[in-house]
């Protein structure tokens, strides 16, 4: 395998509000590798669009990168700890859009309804490229059109509320490739769309990662696309990372309870008809009344009492790239589900 | 956008319409009617007004006809651009206003353009730099100023003015050039005069408007567009003042409806405090003392002017706004 071209190490990201600290990201490490998809997936709230926010360095106060490494890449060949670099200065800008582009979760309001879509486009090009107006707006309809946008060049003076769902999303895909980054963030790209247009969407994605051998980190809470997309998987939970490994251990041997119960409430088709969907039980805990010992102790159907509810889980190698944080495959004497 | 602008216009016409019904009521409702004011003023005057007189001049307004007729009469003369004498001066109205409406207007204009190119800047650092501390001292500022009235301020700067720079910041001519005609030198002069009003009357309005440009972005703010428009590698600056500076400015734009009006009529105390030859002064003292034409037609003025500030702020609206331009909204 090539050289990962983005390495996370030990990321912290605490926001610091008046009641007290929110460890939204809170200890979390991945690599990743060009033309290979990285899906982070877990309930809303643990983290993982703070952990994409932290790689831009866009995370708005009062939060902040406390801790930990953000080891980049860049197209030169260069190794830069994002993670250092001033939050607002040319390096991470040029770093923004760049080397690394973010697609959002909901086309409709991540794009301006003030100006055309082309102004938007043509602005993000000539950002990353030295182009003249003229070339820029041909590069803009080129982009529109890769994006599988039909007629891109009477397009590119729509507004954004002129467009249907998926072909906002289109643009989005197109805006945030615009600067040609090697790294493409998409968090829940798909969330806002229907299933037809989300499948039309996932496809061409993996499509222009094919073309253009990116990086790509897929942010969701959707097990099913992550089944389909994703070659590698960190599964968080309450800011901490509890599981991560290959697609195939994570789906046909998960060991964390979170990622079994997870996967235990997608719905099958070859399921019993009329049996109800499993569903995991209680809530994610209130940021600021956060459980000591392993975060997920007390909706856990398997914790240990006494050790569990005390003691942070240190993260255990399961197998080859397979890892997990849960006490149950650290003590001798526990009973390890099969 | 035609539809748009068509429906507008014909909004416009209706409610100007509206206004000359009820500045008719307005002018009505006083016990008596024009001539019983003109002969008790007279009176007091000591100048005797005959019955013969009084019935000629019943009869020259129509004051004998009935209601409905009384008000097609007076329409007719407003649409040809007559207001009728003014009683206390004994001039047509339009004479007795002549400059001085042109004096408001720039007046009202020049303080238009100070509360923006005020309200706006501190608006939106205000907005940015949220709980700092130049947040915090134009936040109590801009409080103390809604709280403050104008009048108040006005009395302040003059007598600051007054005793401690030893100028007189009153009117807007020096006493040699009051009844002048106009000529370069008289200008000059007004030029000279006009800044100390002009920010006075603009204080008036700062405040809220900053009030409004802040809460407005604090909302823009949060928007996932500003975030992703970040994302794409723009510096904070240009992140800001493209996109969501670009959104607040929306309601901001719909405020001018109301200030071109507000600078006339909430002025009245302003301009009798600093002497201001505006219509404000005119339209108190004409209610006081009864000259109802020249009081109603004062009225119907500052109705039209509302009307024309909201087309004015309609059509800023569809030329900021795409959606509305589109047809999305209305």
């Amino acid at each position: 395998m090539a050289d990962p071209i983005l390495q996370v190490r030990d990321l912290h990201t605490h926001f610091f509000a008046d009641e007290g600290v929110v460890r939204a990201v809170d200890g979390v490490s991945f690599d990743l590798f060009p033309g290979r998809t990285l899906g982070i997936v877990g309930e809303s709230g643990c983290g993982k669009s703070v952990t994409a926010r932290s790689i831009l360095r866009i995370v708005e106060r009062p939060g902040r990168i406390v801790s930990g490494e953000i080891l980049l890449r860049r197209q030169t060949g260069a190794v830069v700890d994002v993670a250092r670099l001033p939050v607002d200065g040319p390096e991470v800008r040029a770093i923004r859009g760049g080397d690394i582009g973010l697609v959002f979760q909901e086309p409709m309001s991540a794009l301006s309804a003030f100006h055309t879509i082309g102004n938007q486009l043509i602005e993000a090009v000539r950002l990353h490229a030295r182009l003249n107006r003229k070339r820029a707006r041909e590069r803009a309809i080129e982009l529109l059109a890769m994006a599988g946008i039909p007629r891109p060049a009477d397009r590119i003076d729509a507004y954004s509320f002129e467009l249907s769902g998926g072909l906002r999303q289109r643009v989005m895909i197109a805006l945030a490739l615009a600067g040609e980054p090697r790294v493409l963030i998409a968090d829940e790209p798909t969330t806002a769309l229907d299933v037809t247009t989300q499948a039309q969407i996932l496809t061409l994605m993996r499509r222009l990662q094919q073309q253009r051998d990116l990086a790509v980190i897929l942010i969701t809470h959707d097990m099913g696309v992550i089944a389909e997309m994703a070659d590698d998987v960190v599964v968080m939970y309450l800011g901490k990372e509890v599981e991560k490994g290959p697609v195939d251990a994570i789906f046909h041997a998960p060991r964390h309870p979170y990622t079994r119960s997870l996967l235990r409430s997608i719905p099958s088709v070859l399921a019993r008809p009329r049996s109800r969907l499993a569903t995991l039980s209680g809530s994610i805990p209130h940021p600021f009344a956060r459980p000591g010992g392993c975060p997920f102790h007390p909706r856990c159907p398997d914790k240990l009492t006494g050790l569990c509810d005390t003691t942070v889980p240190a993260e255990v190698v399961i197998g080859e790239d397979h890892a997990t944080a849960c006490h149950l495959y650290t003590t001798q004497d526990a009973k390890v589900p099969a | 956008m035609l539809a748009y602008l068509i429906r507008r216009l014909a909004l416009a016409a209706v409610t100007t319409w509206a206004i000359t019904v009820v500045t008719f009521i307005i002018l009505q409702l006083p016990p008596g009617d024009f001539v019983d004011a003109y002969v008790a003023q007279a009176s007091a005057l000591g100048t005797a007004i005959s019955a013969a007189e009084a019935t000629a001049l019943r009869h020259a307004y129509g004051l004998d006809q009935s209601l409905w007729v009384q008000y097609f009469k007076w329409l007719n003369l407003v649409v040809h651009g007559q207001f009728g004498q003014s009683f206390e001066y004994g001039r047509p109205v339009t004479e007795v206003i002549g400059d001085r409406l042109w004096l408001t207007i720039l007046l009202s204009i020049g303080a238009i353009i100070v509360t923006w190119g005020l309200a706006l800047p501190i608006g939106i650092y205000s907005a940015v730099r949220q709980y700092s501390w130049g947040d915090t001292i134009f936040t109590f500022l801009g409080f103390v100023g809604l709280a403050v009235p104008n009048f108040l301020l006005a009395l302040i700067v003059m007598y600051v003015g007054l005793r401690l720079l030893n100028m007189n910041v009153g009117g807007l001519f020096s006493a040699d050039y009051q009844l002048a005609a106009w000529s370069w030198a008289k200008l000059w002069d007004l030029c000279k005069h006009l800044p100390v009003p002009i920010l006075i009357l603009a204080l008036a309005g700062t405040a809220q408007l900053v009030r409004i440009m802040r809460a407005n972005l604090l909302d823009e703010l949060r928007r996932p567009y500003v975030v992703t428009a970040r994302a794409r590698g723009l510096s904070e600056r240009r992140v800001i003042l493209k996109y969501p500076v670009r959104a607040a400015l929306n309601p901001f734009a719909s405020t001018i409806g109301y200030l071109l009006p507000y600078t006339v009529s909430g002025s009245v105390i302003i301009s009798v405090v600093l002497s201001l030859p505006t219509v404000g002064p005119l339209l108190l003292h004409s209610l006081l003392s009864q000259d109802m034409l020249l009081g109603s037609t004062i009225i119907l003025m500052l109705g039209v002017l509302t009307v024309l500030g909201t087309l004015l702020s309609d059509l800023l609206l569809m030329w900021i706004d795409p959606r509305i331009r589109l047809g999305q909204l209305r």
